[in-house]
């Protein structure tokens, strides 16, 4: 059954370079590790919600607007798509993500169409 | 007749037949549905064809064969219907009922699925009650004081949820099964925690709440045997519960613990709590539980309130303070302080306590001041404790109980 990871953060307060650099390299260590457990369908890391755009239709009429669809501290900062046996499973994948420390990781079950 | 035998079913293996269809079924919902068609059916045939030689096995039968129809009919939107189908067909050849190693299985099951920590605390709390006690919605809600629409809503979401998350039917693997047994174990207590401290709603129905806390972590012990909080969990529930009769008198009004008829005590419930609390203390640190019904033991073992051993329930409670520092244990620990070496270092602590703002609007704490105040003669300060403590004291019997020490210490103030 296929999960999405929603990886939510306080995008506010710094990062120094080298904590950067520093979870570059562990969300690219995850990442490979799911590759090679089978469990990845998909995944990214998304720009910040200051670069986002909402877009609403109401009564025909297209509305653009600038910022995240909820003005809220932590906003979503990627996301994984992945396959797992069953909840538990996917919230364990979930708990290796790095941010899962600092911030939170919403896992969702997939909906096939 | 036979509704007799149908009502007794009910009552012992509502837990066991839900717990073995959700094996063969796979689905918590489906589960349930059968289970309530195959009493209904029980009720239609039984009284035509007789009791059947084993009427839990014919319940299980029939449920299954009811869920294996009404998954055929249900439309097909659903790729998941064939895949259940399958499963359910396949199980048909598990058939071997009950060997006492795959029940007590399926029973781990159900309570770690109930209290899988995907779920909102009150869900757990209800679809326990509902699944492993065969409580019906009514009567939990009337139990937890929420309108029966409003539990039924719970326990849907609760089973929907288990269902489009697959939140898995499994026993938790041996690195996680501590800290899952642990949520077990908190919604054991909140059940009795609810029963014990009614203080609204149907007594009767709250009284049972507890017989069904201790019903659960009666099947846990059983399930788990030797695990120390467990037992300390239950010993704990046993030794509270003992003195149920006593805790108010014929008009409906509280009656401290100093004041209690032991001899009117469960005895019987007393023995075998204290069994349990030597066997959550042995072999190793005993954890909260386990403290906890030492304190409880320490005061069943006093044949009189005077003889009770208060200088080892204040070091009872230093201990349990350092595993859980809450301001309400701190409160605990001053009055057994107080008992044990006079009022002043109990005034002491609560002064301490009081400082730190946490039980603001916590009436025991003004109450318990009051009362040291009050064995120690200082009447006018007594009755500002307990003038206190009626501000935010919730409970009807307790808030007579205040209003009678507040009349006495405003008597002897102007005496």
């Amino acid at each position: 059954m296929q999960y999405m990871l929603l990886i939510y953060d306080n995008q506010a307060g710094s990062r120094s370079a080298a904590e950067l650099s520093k979870l570059h390299d562990e969300y690219l260590a995850f990442t490979q590790g799911i590759i090679k457990n089978g469990n990845f369908k998909g995944g990214d890391a998304l720009e910040p919600s200051t670069t986002a755009t909402t877009v609403k239709v109401r009564d025909g009429k297209t509305l653009m607007t600038d910022g995240p669809f909820a003005e809220t501290k932590e906003q979503i900062v990627g996301y994984y798509i992945v396959e797992a046996r069953d909840l538990d499973e996917a919230a364990a994948i979930a708990s290796r993500i790095p941010t899962a420390r600092t911030g939170g990781i919403e896992v969702r079950p997939v909906r096939k169409m | 007749m036979e509704r007799v035998a149908i009502e007794q079913v009910y009552r012992t293996d509502y837990g066991r037949i839900v717990a073995r269809l959700i094996y063969l079924l796979g689905d918590f919902e489906l589960a349930e549905e059968a289970a309530a068609e195959a009493f209904k059916a029980a009720l239609e045939q039984w009284g035509r064809d007789g009791i059947p030689a084993n009427p839990r096995a014919w319940i299980i039968a029939t449920a299954r064969h009811q869920a294996i129809d009404r998954l055929r009919r249900r439309v097909s939107f659903d790729a998941r219907r064939d895949e259940l189908l399958h499963f359910v067909e396949n199980r048909m050849a598990d058939s071997e009922p009950e060997a006492d190693g795959a029940v007590r299985d399926e029973r781990l099951r159900l309570i770690f699925t109930c209290c899988h920590p995907a779920l909102a605390l009150e869900a757990q709390v209800a679809l326990s009650l509902r699944t492993l006690c065969g409580l019906s919605t009514d009567e939990i809600a009337r139990a937890f004081l929420i309108p029966a629409t409003t539990m039924a809503q719970r326990l849907v979401r609760a089973q929907r949820k288990i269902r489009a998350a697959r939140i898995p039917y499994e026993v938790p693997s041996s690195d996680h099964l501590a800290e899952r047994l642990e949520a077990v174990l908190t919604v054991i207590y909140l059940v009795f925690n609810e029963g014990y401290a009614a203080t609204a709603g149907d007594p009767l129905v709250r009284k049972d709440l507890c017989a069904e806390a201790i019903r659960l972590g009666r099947i846990v012990l059983e399930l788990m045997p030797g695990d120390a909080e467990t037992a300390g969990l239950l010993a704990l529930m046993l030794l509270h519960d003992a003195r149920r009769e006593t805790r108010l008198d014929a008009a409906g009004e509280v009656v401290l613990l100093e004041d209690q008829d032991r001899e009117r005590w469960d005895r019987v419930q007393i023995a075998e709590g204290l069994r349990l609390v030597e066997m959550a203390l042995r072999g190793g640190p005993a954890g909260p539980y386990a403290v906890q019904a030492a304190i409880a033991a320490t005061h069943a073992r006093a044949r009189r309130a005077a003889d009770t051993d208060w200088r080892e329930i204040a070091a009872l409670y230093d201990y349990l303070l350092t595993q859980q520092p809450s301001p309400v244990i701190a409160l605990n620990r001053a009055v057994a302080v107080a008992m044990a070496f006079g009022p002043e270092p109990g005034l002491a602590l609560i002064a301490t306590i009081e400082a730190q703002g946490e039980l603001s609007n916590y009436y025991l704490l003004p109450a318990a001041r009051a009362d040291l105040l009050r064995r120690m003669a200082r009447w006018r300060e007594a009755a500002d404790a307990y003038r206190a403590a009626l501000a935010l004291v919730k409970g009807n019997p307790e808030r007579r109980f205040l209003e009678r020490r507040l009349a006495e210490a405003e008597a002897l103030r102007d005496s």
